[in-house]
């Protein structure tokens, strides 16, 4: 089994709560989940669709076609009936459209007779109940802890009355329910507060500000300041003041913002102030389009602050990637003392997928900060020269009589401004020099599919999920497929990719951008060219479908 | 003392006003008897920017404009440190005028020392945000064009709890500005004059003295309007001293885990503790 619900209207009908009681009365029957939210830049109007996908097998992708649509409006039904598979149906209400192929349900109707016409989701949350044959007490539970006990009275009331609307269709059996429905950013704020993250500032801005959202709403319970900056130049040079003073810090922007940020980020380079940022990225150039994905700021990223310094950048793939690649991020920071910068995108950061638990036992918090015992200088030396370029790291107040200085200028072992040009060479080399420990750490790209496969596709990000269905499919079907997908993307791994793409006939590249940015680095790094490439970047995601579908064309 | 203030040498001009702020401040801290190791210089660049290499405390000496995020962080995360910001006119209200604005409504508990000379020092004499309407410079040959940033003013109509002005050429003054300033709890702008002795011929040390005056004892700090009166005055003398103090809520006392609670730094830390959280997810 395999169905996809789609619910359309305009921003402010009530998409989110339908598609919010819906995944998660599904979810918690036991089946697998995906929704994927397609919304516009405006908080009134426009045309909104969010589609929940449901199996009894694992899904990583949204797909092209649908089983249902629940339109909040006629427009819906004439931007998507195209995808709608033969036996499905459209349901809708009755004083919103009177065409008489669709089930017109009197959504509003009922609305009123309860006296608040705002439940007319529910209502139609009723009926969907009822037609997939999901238990109407599993529903409840799910109003009251998604609604919370003010109006959950009420919205059980309309659950009810649309539930004998429609007619029972298909029987969803209860299953044991051991996954957690959750989405790229809430992911990536758990692995942060988990990792020891307490300090979170940062300046809102699509799509990353989910992120800022959801550690606010921890933020008394868990004890981290979060504070909206005035913006991201702020932000960032904030989160490196943090840190400084020894709290593991975070901020985050999208590209727009991140631009900003990039002041800092040398400033980072230079004072070696260990520090995460995140970059969800949009459509650019500039503001772009705001509520889209994309994948074109991957060279920006690589390359964001001036002059030379390390730095590691870190694709994030699913949900379940960004919780643990968040954690290890905050340990490689410190332990090399440098930016580490993680990689997400619109289309990760919201949608939703079912998943295993986290395991917090897996986290292991590493802080790599000297002791007193360390210090063995009358007069601490915050960037002493060593063999791996990694000085001991001392916290200012913790010990007495030595103090921490950090300087934005080139500078001596002790933090203060010198120029020699002997200084200077033994200073850039120490900075430089923790790319060799760096590179252990690297992992290789993720690799599926089939072994020493014909056609190697390479993608990085949450490209994955729509790259996992075609490979799972099409080699399902006999064909000879397989993937590499980059988590760890600079400093650039390089041994997987020359390893297997010498052995494939096709290397076929799939990217959201128009210039194949990752191709660039494979091509500027190892000996493989890509052959074919598959590039969108109109801003809605790829999707599986469309992937073998562009497969067929080019293998 | 528990520690000395170690001087690195400073490459300032002879003659430059921030020597006498940078003695200002040692004496300040010293007499307060706070421990290099538990003070902050926060700063951002220009000559007064270098003042964290001359002072032998904690430094962090940032970037142009941006002394005032980091020094906001630094103390959210270990208020046991005493935080100071300090940097130029330039800096300060031009490049770092936004940071300036918010940290005011802020408050967190810093003191902020404005080195003011009205000029930019160390990119060779243009105009600061300070610097007098028509006063020429190296890069405005027919004066500048536009009002200049009134400090004072402006930090009393963005709600600051303590605004003062100070003259480098006064030192116990001075220190005992500073010394309300660091001790006062919320954010504490202290606006100071300082001769830029090579390219500002204009607001010369004889200039401050010649046209400052001290507040009298019995001036009452606590009045908002007559603060902000005295804070305009200019032309027929500038009023030096605490022009407005008044106790405030500082910023991380709304935070009930550090009002209450160790130091964020302090703060044990066990992934966990953070499970709990994922029941939100079911």
């Amino acid at each position: 089994m395999d169905y996809t619900i789609l619910v359309g209207g305009a921003a402010g009908q009530g998409i989110d709560t339908v598609i919010h009681l819906l995944e998660r009365t599904i979810k918690r029957h036991g089946y697998y989940v995906f929704t994927y939210k397609n919304f516009m830049s405006m908080v009134r109007g426009g045309h909104n669709f969010m589609q929940v996908r449901f199996s009894d097998k694992p899904v990583t992708s949204y797909v092209s076609k649908i089983d249902m649509i629940f339109a909040l409006n006629e427009e819906t039904i004439a931007l998507h009936r195209e995808r709608l598979k033969d036996d499905g149906v459209i349901i809708i209400d009755n004083e919103v459209a009177k065409a008489e192929e669709y089930n017109h349900l009197p959504l509003t109707q009922i609305a009123k007779e309860l006296n608040n016409e705002k439940v007319y989701p529910t209502v139609g949350f009723g009926a969907l109940v009822n037609y997939f044959g999901l238990s109407l007490d599993i529903a409840k539970e799910v109003i009251y802890d998604v609604l919370g006990d003010k109006i959950s009275d009420v919205n059980k009331q309309a659950l009810e009355k649309g539930y004998d609307m429609l007619e029972r269709k298909y029987n969803l059996e209860k299953k044991d329910d051991n996954h957690i429905l959750i989405n790229g950013n809430q992911a990536l704020a758990l692995g942060a507060i988990a990792a020891g993250c307490r300090y979170y500032c940062g300046y809102p801005m699509t799509p990353s500000s989910s992120v800022m959202t959801y550690m606010s709403a921890k933020a008394n319970e868990m004890g981290i300041v979060v504070d909206q900056i005035e913006d991201e130049v702020g932000a960032l040079n904030m989160a490196l003041g943090a840190s400084y003073a020894g709290v593991r810090a975070l901020t985050g922007s999208s590209g727009g913002g991140f631009a900003l940020m990039t002041e800092a980020l040398s400033l980072a380079g230079i004072t070696e102030i260990p520090i995460v940022v995140f970059n969800a990225q949009r459509p650019g150039p500039a503001t772009g389009m705001a509520t889209r994905t994309e994948q074109s700021d991957l060279r920006f990223v690589i390359h964001a602050g001036h002059g030379e310094f390390p730095k590691m950048v870190i694709a994030l793939r699913t949900p379940y990637d960004a919780f643990y690649q968040t954690a290890r991020a905050f340990n490689i920071a410190e332990k090399y003392q440098i930016p580490v910068l993680l990689m997400t995108e619109e289309y990760l950061t919201d949608y939703n997928m079912t998943i295993d638990p986290f395991d917090f036992s897996k986290i292991k918090i590493e802080r790599y900060l000297a002791k007193e015992s360390d210090i063995i200088d009358e007069r601490y030396k915050r960037y002493k020269f060593t063999e791996s370029g990694i000085s001991p790291r001392l916290i200012p107040g913790k010990v007495k009589g030595k103090v921490v200085l950090v300087d934005s200028h080139e500078h001596n072992e002790y933090g203060n401004i010198e120029e020699s040009t002997d200084n200077r060479i033994k200073m850039m080399d120490k900075r430089m020099k923790k790319l060799e420990g760096l590179k252990d750490e690297i992992q290789e790209p993720w690799f599926i599919g089939k072994e020493n496969p014909e056609n190697l596709i390479v993608c990085w990000g949450a490209t994955y999920g729509a790259v996992k269905e075609a490979v799972d499919i099409l080699n399902t079907e006999g064909g000879s497929i397989g993937a590499l997908i980059y988590g760890d993307i600079w400093p650039f791994p390089t041994k997987r990719i020359n390893e297997m793409g010498k052995k494939a006939k096709r290397i076929i590249d799939i990217e959201q951008n128009a210039t194949g940015q990752l191709e660039s680095l494979i091509n500027e790094f190892t000996d493989i060219k890509c052959t074919d490439r598959i590039l969108k970047y109109d801003g809605r995601p790829i999707n599986g479908d469309e992937i073998i579908q562009k497969l067929n064309l080019s293998i | 003392m528990s520690c000395e203030y170690k001087v690195y040498d400073p490459s300032w001009c002879p003659g430059c006003g921030n020597y006498m702020i940078k003695t200002t401040l040692k004496q300040a801290l010293e007499e307060l008897d706070i421990p290099p190791h538990k003070a902050v210089i926060v700063s951002g660049i220009g000559q007064a920017g270098k003042i964290p290499h001359y002072i032998g405390a904690n430094g962090f000496n940032g970037l142009h404009g941006r002394a005032l995020p980091p020094a906001i962080g630094i103390k959210l995360s270990n208020k046991n440190l005493t935080v100071i910001a300090e940097s130029g006119d330039g800096d300060t209200y031009g490049e770092g005028g936004n940071h300036f604005i918010h940290t005011i409504r802020r408050n967190v508990n810093i003191a902020h020392f404005v080195h003011d000379n009205q000029i930019y020092g160390l990119t060779k004499g243009q105009g600061s945000p300070t610097t007098a309407k028509g006063q020429k410079t190296t890069l405005q040959f027919d004066g500048v064009r536009f009002e200049p940033v009134k400090p004072v003013a402006l930090s009393l109509t963005m709600g600051a709890g303590f605004v003062a002005r100070g003259f480098s050429g006064d030192i116990p003054h001075l220190v005992k500005l500073m010394k309300e300033a660091i001790t006062y709890k919320g954010y504490a702008h202290l606006d100071i004059f300082q001769p830029c002795v090579v390219w500002n011929k204009v607001n010369t040390f004889g200039w401050y003295k010649k046209h400052t005056y001290y507040l009298p004892d019995d001036y009452d700090y606590t009045n908002y309007e007559e603060a902000y009166k005295k804070a305009l005055e200019w032309e027929n003398g500038i009023p030096l001293g605490i022009l407005y103090k008044v106790e405030k809520e500082t910023y991380e006392d709304t935070f009930e885990f550090i009002k209450n609670g160790l130091p964020l730094v302090d703060v044990k830390l066990d992934p966990m503790d953070t499970e709990k959280l994922m029941k939100g997810f079911y």
